[in-house]
């Protein structure tokens, strides 16, 4: 165990820092979940894209920088430090990248990777469906190849898409044997949102914006080359692409630190008030305590990782730990605005609480999305804990 | 930066879990429990036979030298077997006070070297701690008179003893008079052998506490699996499975809070006594929840005498406010992350 950063990770976070000083954005960015928003969004991407910082860990070959897991650790907690915006493409640069740098050929990587780290290319996902939520392996929407082998054809509907209203791309699990079921026949394939037959239709979220849309395929043609894995092996490739890491690295621990060092401060210029309910107090606590906990949890796990052990269903412990948390966190804050707390940005006297209520509705999905903590617990009873099903 | 365990480390925990797996089963706890002096010589001898008691102790006085990074896996161990010896407060807590002596204070290299050899026993009477544990097997107490800090002989220590509902636990208000001759340290030097202590004790029973939930954990675990009703074992239930999973998560999120206040602890920081303190709320959390878990999911067999996990859930509820409760500990918390100008946020998990 040593906890120094050697110099040149300490080298790492003082460049990070100085280009984030003189290249964040000088007004904050409108909502990724409108189409203004996202087209700052994916300009600011392009930004960090040419400094080489959209995708640190990516190989250099791929618009990245090679980067290991602490040094990873080392931008993130420079980025989320300095408030810099959220990030826009992270479905794709998250989930299906190391998809594809694992079972993707060199064609498609060449293709795919570098516009995906540039943002030139924005991914949404297609996994739920309206009969196939938590229980994913009842999905529906067919895949099914031509009589001479060059494309697929898709008929079917996927919903929950996040942001997929203004996306360029989806990545998904289709049922491409018909006579298939379970986990069973499925393909994982890319699908380019501008062909035809492919219908969007926006779904209003909880902050009344298009966050996510559902979308609907009508004899849409796919190319057979955008097929990721072998056929029939959708599954598989879903799941095997190193499970952990693509959780933590969805979900770093420095945007939940960043939260709790904004909750500790609104305490701290609200404590009259505030302290009239002794619960904030223990609250506000345990925002440091448990994003502090995180934080350690993930430096303890890129260690493991890089000593090459491998991580196993414990990483369902982390989509619950950070899920209540960031809830947790954000319950505190609503209750110290008090009457504020239900002001839009809209709102002359909301001051800046409005930030709170973006983050305190966003977090209401934690819990639910990427699967639900309720599954995350049985995950974590049978594959961790060894109890019968 | 590399905020794991060395393989040799790793290998020491597997050992000392092997061996404590065998020298002290639960069969051998009741035994203890039920015993005036609630210790068992024998086990303690073993324990000194496996070098146990040397770790603490610098090589230079036949120690072991090894650090509280060492020993916040040693404790877990501890808590895990919930060994009824005051092990730890003798080799760690009492050898970390001792060492941290200047050369030639009391008896320092002999009570070293005794510790190292296993031939004494020493008690902590820390303030913060208003009874004494092991006061009276003990061959040597250290205890507090204002911030000085004595060694007296346990001849010259009166006792009253003060049962405790986890039977392992022998407590005892002490009356002593203090004299120049037992004095080791006073004024400023007193005060930072007391905090240095407290931090130390802290960990020790952070430690234990987490490896009591793990204990815990375990136990419910493989009950629930066994137990059947409405045909099928318990643990098939959901509502059964997610206590447990909770459990585990408090656990999983414990864990390396443990590990960062014990490096914080070995490398003196400035920032110890909050890590220190985050470390006993976080694995007293997980022992509580693991006990309140537990015993649910055990049913009408966990009010029981006769289940093992009685054993573990009165340790952890006993330990969870010894070395300060959650009050004091959630107070120094609160005090290093409200101060002005704290370094809250990204970036500061490691850096000073």
């Amino acid at each position: 165990m040593d906890l120094a950063y050697t110099p040149r990770q300490k080298a790492f976070r003082k460049e990070v820092r100085a280009w984030l000083a003189a290249n964040l954005p000088r007004e904050p960015l409108a909502s990724y979940d409108t189409r203004e928003g996202f087209e700052q969004h994916r300009e600011w991407e392009r930004k960090l894209f040419d400094a080489r910082l959209s995708m640190v860990i990516w190989p250099e070959a791929l618009g990245g920088r090679g980067c290991d897991l602490i040094e990873w650790l080392i931008f993130e907690e420079e980025y989320y430090g300095a408030g810099a915006p959220m990030r826009v493409n992270q479905n794709g640069q998250l989930l299906l990248g190391p998809t594809l740098i694992e079972f993707g050929t060199e064609a498609q990587k060449a293709r795919f990777l570098p516009r995906m780290a540039s943002s030139e290319d924005m991914w949404a996902q297609g996994w739920s469906e309206p009969n196939a939520g938590s229980d994913m392996a009842a999905i529906t929407s067919k895949a099914i190849l031509s009589a001479d082998g060059s494309h697929y054809l898709l008929n079917g509907q996927k919903t929950w898409s996040t942001r997929a209203s203004f996306a360029d791309w989806l990545f998904g699990l289709f049922r491409s044997d018909p006579t298939s079921s379970r986990h069973h026949g499925l393909s994982y394939l890319a699908v380019p949102l501008d062909a035809p037959g492919v219908t969007i239709r926006p779904i209003q979220a909880l902050n009344g914006k298009q966050a996510f849309a559902e979308i609907f395929f009508d004899d849409v043609k796919v190319p057979v080359d955008n097929r990721i894995g072998e056929e029939g092996q959708g599954w598989h490739v879903a799941m095997a692409t190193a499970g952990f890491e693509r959780g933590l690295l969805l979900r770093s621990p420095a945007r939940f630190q960043y939260t709790a060092r904004k909750l500790v401060e609104l305490y701290k210029a609200n404590r009259e008030v505030a302290d009239r309910d002794p619960a904030i107090r223990d609250a506000v606590i345990e925002a440091w305590t448990g994003t502090e906990a995180y934080a350690l949890s993930a430096y303890h796990t890129v260690g493991r990782l890089a000593k090459g052990a491998r991580i196993g269903a414990e990483a369902s412990t982390n989509k619950i730990f950070w899920s209540e948390l960031d809830l947790k966190m954000h319950e505190t804050a609503m209750r110290i605005l008090g009457a504020r707390g239900e002001l839009t940005g809209d709102a002359p006297a909301s001051v800046d609480a409005a930030r709170w209520l973006d983050g305190f509705l966003f977090a209401q999905a934690g819990p639910i999305y990427a699967g639900t903590n309720e599954i995350q617990r049985n995950i974590i009873a049978e594959r961790m804990l060894g109890l019968p099903k | 930066m590399d905020f794991t365990f060395t393989d040799d480390q790793l290998t020491f925990r597997e050992a000392v879990s092997r061996f404590l797996m065998t020298e002290a089963a639960p069969e051998m706890l009741r035994e203890i429990w039920e015993t005036d002096s609630g210790r068992s010589p024998s086990l303690r001898k073993n324990i000194a036979e496996q070098g146990l008691t040397s770790l603490s102790v610098p090589e230079d006085c036949g120690g072991l030298g090894m650090d509280d990074v060492a020993w916040a896996l040693m404790t877990q161990e501890l808590g895990y077997y919930a060994i009824p010896d005051s092990l730890a407060d003798t080799a760690y807590v009492a050898a970390g006070l001792i060492k941290t002596l200047a050369e030639g204070a009391g008896a320092r290299g002999e009570w070293l070297g005794r510790i190292a050899e296993g031939s004494i026993r020493i008690a902590v009477g820390h303030p913060i701690n208003p009874l004494v544990a092991d006061a009276s097997p003990a061959d040597l107490l250290l205890l507090a008179h204002g911030d000085e800090v004595h060694a007296v002989p346990r001849a010259e220590v009166g006792i009253e003893a003060n049962p405790s509902i986890d039977l392992s636990r022998r407590l005892a208000r002490v009356s002593w008079a203090p004299a120049a001759a037992t004095m080791l340290a006073d004024g400023d030097a007193g005060r930072a052998l007391w905090a240095q202590t407290l931090n130390r004790g802290t960990l020790s029973v952070a430690g234990q506490l987490l490896g009591l939930a793990q204990r815990m954990l375990d136990l419910s675990v493989d009950y629930t699996a066994q137990r059947k009703q409405f045909g099928k074992p318990i643990g098939s239930f959901q509502a059964v499975k997610h206590h447990l999973a909770d459990v585990a998560t408090r656990i999983e999120f414990a864990k390396p809070v443990l590990y960062r206040a014990a490096y914080a602890l070995a490398r003196d920081e400035a920032g110890a006594d909050a890590r220190a303190s985050h470390a006993k709320l976080a694995c007293g959390e997980a022992a509580w929840l693991a006990a309140r878990h537990g015993i649910q999911v055990h049913g009408a067999m966990g009010y029981t005498w006769e289940v093992d996990l009685q054993m573990f859930m009165k340790r952890a509820w006993a330990l969870d406010a010894s070395w300060g409760d959650r009050g004091f500990h959630k107070s120094r918390v609160a005090d290093a992350i409200l101060a002005d100008g704290a370094a809250l946020g990204p970036g500061h998990t490691f850096e000073e």
